[in-house]
């Protein structure tokens, strides 16, 4: 299973359907709350996010080496191999 | 933070239900989708002081964030188009007869 992480604001409701979706799924991944940081640690959050989506919107979803921008349920399943 | 009570957002739901509907605005029929889109609204409300679109990244400034205060700006638009607003929170009758195929709605926001 390649590694999973996404980028998520705490209050997003497809953010919240993405981490479900991973759950139910039994995949193990990594998140960032973006809106839940502060200071330099944002910042610095925010340019990574930028980088691979420059629209900066979320779920900002890596798997892998594929880049995934919104809940896209068939894009993650196959980036999953599911 | 304090914590939002179910109050909180069931008077929420009731003012903006009866003032949106007669727009042609209905709350997504995902009842505990519009449930926690509430309380994210009300969750910004209280940080930022207005209650901005709980999908996106708000900059703590309301001028800045003005496009993005609920509803958005973006809202006409993306119904009329998607049937749904950026985030699922309102959408139009059709979308909830499941007229309208589900899909993710791109951000509108700086094109």
């Amino acid at each position: 299973m390649p590694p999973v992480k996404i980028y998520t604001l705490s209050t997003c409701g497809h953010c919240k359907s993405t981490k479900r979706f991973l759950d139910d799924n039994d995949v193990r991944y990594d998140f960032v709350d973006v809106d839940l940081l502060q200071g330099e640690e944002r910042e610095k959050v925010i340019d990574e996010v930028k980088q691979i989506n420059s629209r900066l919107s979320f779920p900002t979803i890596i798997i892998g080496d594929t880049i995934i921008v919104g809940f896209k349920e068939d894009q993650i399943s196959e980036a999953l191999g599911l | 933070m304090s914590q939002i009570s179910a109050e909180q957002v069931e008077k929420l739901h009731a003012q903006l239900k009866s003032i949106q509907e007669p727009k042609g605005y209905f709350f997504n029929k995902d009842s505990q989708y519009v449930y926690d889109l509430l309380e994210g609204l009300l969750q910004n409300r209280q940080r930022y002081g207005y209650a901005c679109c709980p999908c996106r990244l708000a900059v703590n400034d309301r001028e800045a964030d003005k496009d993005i205060i609920c509803p958005c700006v973006y809202r006409e638009a993306d119904v009329a188009q998607y049937g749904t607003c950026y985030c699922g929170l309102y959408v139009s009758r059709e979308f909830n007869e499941g007229k309208i195929p589900v899909q993710t709605v791109p951000e509108r926001r700086g094109e």
